[in-house]
């Protein structure tokens, strides 16, 4: 087999991998979208936010160090600890609860019957508040993420294909690994929104507020559940990708890639966001080998929003949206 | 009217004041009963304040910036002002909007279930009443698997009363169901109100338009007029009142009039307070 094919191959596979880190990011914005109607732009701040307090707590950082150091005097860093993994993930995501409640008590319960632009300029700000907070509470530095995630080539791999081929794939541990967590994910939260009570008290919020309230569903209890499932997912998103390539802000910007995702997979689709993802994947790491040399590179930073554009023109509900239904 | 032998109040609205976004005032005093067992009937024009008066029982004003600022409301004899809508569906009251309000991307049947969102008394009841359900709204149980949103408007307004009775309530207070349907479906659903009414012993208040449907299925009426009642009676004396009948029910002893007398009639009205 021609080694080019078998490169395309391999910078396929790995596009992949990347694009399911796409798609679990995809995945907190369509959450909320379809349970509160809500686009949260600060979904991309809430994983890095998660991130930076899963590291935070992990390593027994002091939150409002600077702050309390720059008032009282004193110095004070670290409370001297280093947790496991687990029960700092386990603490990570009380606070991510806390964080939606408020969220909820200090935000939206005010803003129920509004126009959706107004949610949205909301969700503007309230990224803007998170990324400061964020960086006043665990500073701006870039952090060493390191939960356990297996990380380098995966071996069995390598040897697999070298054996069938001749030629090794280079495939990350942390790739596979991140896979099989998006396939959890999406299992678990597709069983909860289909089957269960609260899953489907959940889509009538999304369809009609008042509906909803009117049979006795009460919107504050499902918007602080919505977010607190938003906050869980943005952490293993963020997890993932500080694993990858450590917790700094930039990561806010990279969740930005999900719109594009979004546009192409539908703004309403559990399923959407993760073959979104994919697809984005696969499509800018094949773009930038195959056409990438021709132009002059640099092609993944534009090609997803190129893709998304035309899938805006010609189907704009995306892949696996919900067609908007209008009686007439 | 009632004929059962109950006639205890269920619900009573005492002179309520409601007030939108703290200066638009939309309900200017209004009273009212509902009995234990009947049908009664809100009557007026656009505008009138009987969803607004709805609302206030449910306390889905609440989410509209509405706010009862006077007077009371009572049920059982308890005090319901302010109280969470989803409070008021556990008490067994709840409301069925105006313009159906399904949930159009769920199915029939999802939709049926929400409305046992508040219960807790197992799967096995609930179930028992989704087939009650089906039984009084036949065509439902043959659209239960699409989506509402997919479905026509008077199988929309079956689905949004189904819900409510998912609540298992003893009052229903139904907005507007006639609205934008066929005369035919509005006395298939008008039946079946009634059917509900008397087999179940559900309680109804019921804002109605269509004066004529409403008078001939409810046991009482009241007619509210901008922000007030002007005229309450049992139904079938309300038919016969000569103002009703040229005014909502659109005849008169003389036949059909010009506008040009209306104009100058002046009407024998009372306010109730």
């Amino acid at each position: 087999m021609p080694d080019k094919f078998l490169f395309a191959m391999e910078v396929m596979l790995n596009g992949l991998m990347a694009g399911v880190l796409y798609s679990l990011v995809a995945l907190g914005f369509v959450l909320i979208f379809k349970a509160s109607g809500i686009f949260n732009y600060a979904q991309g701040v809430m994983a890095l936010f998660a991130a930076l307090t899963l590291v935070g707590i992990k390593d027994g950082q002091i939150p409002f160090a600077h702050l309390i150091n720059a008032i009282f005097g004193t110095n004070i860093h670290h409370f001297g600890w280093h947790l496991p993994a687990f029960v700092a993930i386990i603490f990570t995501v009380i606070v991510m609860i806390g964080f939606a409640w408020l969220v909820q008590r200090f935000i939206f319960r005010h803003l129920v019957n509004q126009e959706p632009i107004i949610l949205f300029m909301a969700t503007i700000g309230l990224a803007y508040f998170l990324e400061g907070v964020g960086d006043l509470m665990w500073g701006s530095d870039i952090k060493k993420l390191d939960v356990g995630i297996p990380k380098g080539m995966n071996e069995t791999i390598e040897l697999l294909t070298y054996n069938r081929f001749g030629y090794g794939f280079f495939i990350d541990n942390l790739d596979i690994f991140a896979t099989f967590l998006a396939v959890i994910l999406v299992t678990v939260l597709v069983g909860f929104s289909q089957y269960t009570k609260q899953g489907r008290a959940l889509r009538a919020v999304a369809d009609d507020h008042q509906a909803a309230l009117s049979v006795g569903i009460s919107l504050g209890y499902i918007w602080v559940l919505v977010w607190s499932i938003a906050g869980v997912v943005a952490l293993v998103a963020g997890t993932v990708w500080g694993a990858k390539s450590g917790v700094q802000f930039s990561l806010s910007l990279i969740a930005l890639k999900a719109l594009p995702v979004l546009m192409l997979g539908g703004f309403t689709s559990i399923p959407g966001a993760i073959v979104g993802g994919l697809i984005i994947g696969v499509g800018e790491k094949l773009f930038e080998f195959l056409v990438g040399p021709m132009i002059g590179g640099a092609t993944e930073n534009w090609f997803a929003y190129v893709l998304a554009l035309v899938f805006l023109v010609f189907r704009p509900q995306g892949l696996f949206g919900e067609r908007i239904i209008e009686r007439v | 009217m009632l004929d059962n032998g109950k006639t205890d109040t269920l619900l009573e609205i005492n002179n309520i004041e409601v007030i939108y976004s703290h200066v638009i005032l939309v309900l200017k005093g209004v009273s009212l009963k509902v009995l234990n067992g009947g049908i009664t009937a809100l009557l007026g024009g656009n505008g009138a304040g009987k969803t607004t008066t709805l609302k206030a029982v449910s306390n889905l004003l609440h989410s509209e910036r509405g706010e009862v600022t006077k007077g009371t409301i009572t049920y059982r004899n308890q005090e319901i002002v302010g109280l969470d809508p989803s409070e008021m569906v556990k008490r067994g009251v709840i409301q069925v909007m105006e313009g159906r309000h399904c949930f159009e991307h769920l199915t029939i049947e999802e939709n049926l279930m929400t409305g046992a969102y508040t219960r807790g008394d197992g799967r096995g009841a609930i179930e028992a009443d989704l087939e009650k359900v089906y039984t009084y709204f036949p065509r439902l149980k043959v659209r239960r698997k699409s989506q509402a949103g997919y479905t026509s408007g008077g199988e929309q307004q079956m689905c949004a009363i189904g819900r409510a009775l998912m609540s298992k309530p003893e009052t229903i207070l139904l907005d507007e169901p006639s609205m934008g349907l066929a005369p035919q479906l509005v006395e298939e659903i008008f039946g079946i109100v009634k059917g509900l009414n008397e087999k179940e012993g559900v309680s109804f208040l019921l804002a109605e338009q269509n004066t004529n449907v409403a008078l001939r299925f409810a046991h009482y009426g009241y007619i509210l007029e901008s922000g007030r009642v002007v005229m309450d009676g049992p139904a079938d004396e309300l038919r016969e009142n000569p103002d009703v009948k040229e005014f909502y029910l659109g005849m008169s002893e003389e036949g059909r009039k010009s506008f040009r007398n209306v104009r100058s009639y002046r009407r024998r009205k009372r306010w109730l307070s």
